[in-house]
Formats: C-alpha cells, sequence, structure tokens
C-alpha cells in the first residue's frame, strides 16, 4: 500500500536550505562540468590507469582525470593530505564560493563560527596513504614511516581541515557507513539545523579508493563488473545486461543554511531540504533485504519527515548501482512506497555515467539533486538497451529529459545493510 | 659511497634542496639562521619529517635528543657535517 503521510510534524521545524554545490567526478572538476556531461549521456568510465590492476578481473573504474590539488590547496598541504581529503577540501572550497555563506560575526549578516557545522564523510579514508606507508615499513621498517601518516589515513581530517580553512566551530565529524556514508552526512548535518544545534554546515563526502587494495577487494567479491572490454557501457544500472558496480571516486559537498538566515543575507537558495530517513536492514552483510524492504522502510521515513505524500515525488535519483541485487530490489521499494505513482514518476542512476563513488556517492547525487530542481531537466540513465522485466520503471533511457518537478529523492543504501534516503524540494 | 668525501656546501645545498621540497618554500628564502618554526612555517610534524629526510639522503642518525636542539637551517648543517661518516 502506499505510505500516507502523517498529519503529524517533527517539534522543531526550522526549515534548512541548499545554497552551494561542490562535485569532482570522473565526469570532471565541478557541478557545471559534471552537469553538462550528464545532460550529454557521457560515460567518465574508462580503463584503471593509476596502477597495473594485474590480475584482479575488473580492470575499468570511473578515474578522476582533470583534478590538479593545488588550484584549490596550498602546495605544502597537499603533501600532507591524501587525495580523498583533496577531494574534499576542493569541493568544499567550490561549494563555499557558490554560496557565499559569509562565517564570523565581523562579516555582514555573518554566522557565528560555533554555530556551523562540517559533516563530511568517507567510505574508506586514506587507504592510498595506507597501502604506500605499508610497503614503506615492509621495506625500511615501521620507525620510518611517514609523520603525516595517521593524518593521511583518518576519515575525520577531510572535515576537520575544512573547518580549518574556513573557522567552523560547530560539531565537526565524519559517518563511515559504506555508500550512505555522505547522505548521512547531509542528513545528520539537516537534522543538526533543524533542532538548533547549528545554523549552517558543510556537509558531504569524498572518495579515493580506486587502489589496488580497495578494487581488488572488491573485485573478490563479484560486486565490480568485468565488462573490460567495453567500459563506457559497464555501468549500466537497471538494464538486462548488468554485471555489478563500477568504482568511481571524488566528492560531492553542499552548504546548508537556516532558510530564515539565508534569507536574511539574500542568499541564492538552490533547493530546499526537507527530509531524511536513515535506518537499516538488519539482514546481511553485503545483499539488501528481500524486496527492498529496508529500503522501503527508509524511503517512507524520508516522506514522513518532511510531512510529504509519494504522489509529490516526481523524481528520484535512485542508488541504482548496476549490481543484480540492489536494482531490482530498489525497483521493488520503489513500488512498495509509491503504489501507483511508481510509474508515473521518473527514476535515473548517474552512477551509470560517474561510476560508484562510494562514500562519496551521496553527497554527488545531492548536488544532482539539487541541479534537477534548478534546471529543470532530468539526468538520463545511460546504457539502457536490454530491458529487464524486473526493472520496469521509467528509467529515463540514454537522453536527458525536459521535466519540472518539485520534489526529488537521492536513495543511498551501503553494505551493513545501511540505507539513507533524501528528499529535496523546490524552494519556494 | 662514502659521505666523508661530501662538501659542506654540497650539504648546505641538498638540506635547502630537502627543506624547500617539504615546507613548499622557495630555496631563496631558506638562510642559515632561518628557523624552521619561526621563519619557515613548519610544524612538529614536518621537523619529524624533515629530520627522517636528511637522515636518510646522509646516512646519518639524528637521535631524538639531538633533533630538539636542531632549531635552524644552520643547525642541521652544523650536525650532518659534524656527523657524517
Amino acid at each position: 500500500m502506499p505510505f500516507a503521510a502523517s498529519a503529524e510534524r517533527n517539534v522543531t521545524n526550522r526549515r534548512v536550505v541548499v545554497t552551494g554545490t561542490g562535485m569532482i567526478s570522473a565526469l570532471g572538476t565541478g557541478t557545471e562540468k559534471n552537469w553538462q556531461a550528464m545532460l550529454a549521456g557521457k560515460s567518465g568510465i574508462g580503463l584503471v590507469t593509476r596502477f597495473d590492476p594485474g590480475k584482479i578481473d575488473a580492470r575499468i573504474a570511473g578515474e578522476v582525470k582533470d583534478f590538479v590539488p593545488e588550484e584549490f590547496i596550498d602546495r605544502r598541504e597537499v603533501r600532507r593530505m591524501d587525495l580523498f581529503a583533496q577531494y574534499a577540501m576542493a569541493a568544499a572550497d567550490m561549494a563555499v564560493k557558490e554560496s557565499g555563506i559569509p562565517i564570523g560575526l565581523d562579516t555582514p549578516n555573518g554566522y557565528a563560527p560555533e554555530k556551523v557545522g562540517v559533516i563530511v564523510g568517507s567510505g574508506i579514508g586514506g587507504i592510498s596513504s595506507l597501502e604506500e606507508q605499508h610497503r614503506k615499513g615492509l621495506e625500511k621498517g615501521f620507525d620510518r614511516l611517514s609523520p603525516f601518516f595517521i593524518i593521511q589515513m583518518i576519515v575525520n581530517m577531510a572535515p576537520g581541515l575544512i573547518s580549518m580553512r574556513y573557522n567552523c566551530k560547530g560539531p565537526n565529524w565524519a559517518p563511515v557507513s559504506a555508500c550512505a556514508t555522505s547522505a548521512h552526512a547531509i542528513g545528520e548535518a539537516w537534522k543538526s539545523i533543524r533542532l538548533g544545534e547549528t545554523d549552517a554546515a558543510i556537509a558531504g563526502g569524498a572518495e579515493a579508493s580506486i587502489t589496488p587494495l580497495g578494487l581488488g577487494g572488491f573485485a573478490v567479491m563479484k560486486a565490480l563488473s568485468t565488462r573490460n572490454d567495453d567500459p563506457a557501457g559497464s555501468s549500466r544500472p537497471f538494464d538486462k545486461e548488468r554485471d555489478g558496480f563500477v568504482m568511481g571516486e571524488g566528492a560531492g559537498i553542499i552548504i546548508l543554511e537556516e532558510m530564515e538566515a539565508a534569507k536574511k543575507r539574500g542568499a541564492n537558495i538552490l533547493a530546499e531540504l526537507v527530509g531524511y530517513g536513515a535506518n537499516s536492514d538488519a539482514y546481511h552483510v553485503t545483499q539488501p533485504a528481500p524486496e527492498g524492504e529496508g529500503a522501503a522502510r527508509c524511503m517512507r521515513l524520508a516522506l514522513q519527515t518532511a510531512g510529504m505524500r509519494p504522489e509529490d515525488v516526481g523524481y528520484i535519483n535512485a542508488h541504482g548501482t548496476s549490481t543484480e541485487f540492489n536494482d531490482a530490489n530498489e525497483t521493488k521499494a520503489i513500488k512498495t512506497v509509491f503504489g501507483d505513482h511508481a510509474r508515473k514518476l521518473a527514476v535515473s542512476s548517474t552512477k551509470s555515467m560517474t561510476g560508484h563513488m562510494l562514500g562519496a556517492a551521496g553527497g554527488a547525487e545531492a548536488v544532482v539533486s539539487v541541479q534537477v530542481l534548478t534546471r529543470n531537466v532530468l539526468p538520463p540513465t545511460i546504457n539502457q538497451t536490454t530491458p529487464d522485466p524486473t526493472c520496469d520503471l521509467d528509467y529515463v533511457p540514454n537522453h536527458a529529459r525536459d521535466a519540472k518537478v518539485d520534489a526529488v529523492m537521492s536513495n543511498s543504501f551501503g553494505f551493513g545493510g545501511t540505507n539513507a534516503v533524501l528528499l529535496f524540494k523546490r524552494f519556494k | 659511497m662514502s659521505t666523508s668525501t661530501i662538501d659542506p656546501k654540497v650539504v648546505e645545498s641538498k638540506v635547502k634542496s630537502i627543506i624547500a621540497d617539504q615546507l613548499g618554500v622557495g630555496e631563496d628564502e631558506i638562510k642559515p639562521e632561518s628557523s624552521f618554526i619561526e621563519d619557515l612555517g613548519a610544524d612538529s610534524l614536518d621537523i619529524v619529517e624533515l629530520v627522517m629526510a636528511m637522515e636518510e639522503e646522509f646516512e646519518v642518525e639524528i637521535p631524538d635528543e639531538e633533533a630538539e636542539n636542531i632549531k635552524t637551517v644552520g643547525d642541521a648543517i652544523n650536525y650532518i657535517n659534524t656527523h657524517k661518516k
């Protein structure tokens, strides 16, 4: 049965708006580059170039190709940061610049630094630094490790570094929940502002785990596509010929502000974040619960917190990983929650173009969700050639589509059975 | 290769090059009297890394209690000149 929204609203109703976005993926550095590539239905996937995959059966990934860290970070600082933290810093920089968020009471309508949080996570963190330093330890001894190793590896260094740059003295932490990480980050930042703990936040996630351990680890789980002879066609969510996900990397970070404060400072409000659901399948380490039961509950939670009905949602940016299990179960979950409306709304997976950015996916897809609301175009799911009877919704196949929708849902589900769903609305 | 043949001028130029690389400063800013922390902006972790890099470059061992006394570029150069094998 479709879910009917509860008339009751939470006690604290401060509204939260999005005022800036920053995104880095295999499609490029910057929200605009990513959006244009998505409208063109471009794949960012190619053969792995960063290292020799050797005997790993998956030899393809969505590597970021155009990132120049020194454009965002002091050269000296770059050396002290793992790549994932560099992506986080750069995406935060782009988001802060786009929003023009004033931090500091000495600036007009500035936020008190103590009321600005940074919640930025990563699924895995500084794994390339870990691999490099382990190798160094074996070769030269574990007393010869870099003194920067630990700060490169730990996940919360990303929000830590961001707070130092922008003087954000509010809550500062890093969720780690696999592929739901950055959706959790954004949802928890939303909660924090809604409850009055903070007035603004920098939230999202970053990932840079296309390394021998990362690629090899997912490959031996048989989670990855092995369509090595057709990299651009390898990530094909919902298509019958899909054979696993493709690793991506990068970052997605947004700026959230309490609505009244944002209006007061004359911010350019891009969208409103109106709902957030977080829950667990409590079922299996990697497989979704049958029928997508946990995912369905989570989508309902997001609707409930927003006080919205399923019919209000016009587009879902799906988790859509291109694995057999996810795509079929997510489709079932959408049907469970949306009933007849599931046939009317549009669903697409931008992972078909970026690859699966893991801990950065929810953040990047939040950036995409906001673009859908501001630009009135739905990004496609590319590589739709062979319909799968278990995946029979409107996935915006192969071509972007003009459409004005008022609410966008973004799904993120992670290994460990963890789920996070965000709900964005056109700002009025 | 024995390090005993290294000219003090070579030591100075190599030390400056390591510092320039690790601290991201121009070699012309690095003077013998430059303090790592006050003039070159190093923190305690940078100093650990610099000491390790110098140990590897010049095949000397710089014990922690000696490293604590190395405050300036000149201190580092002097230490290496007097302790290199």
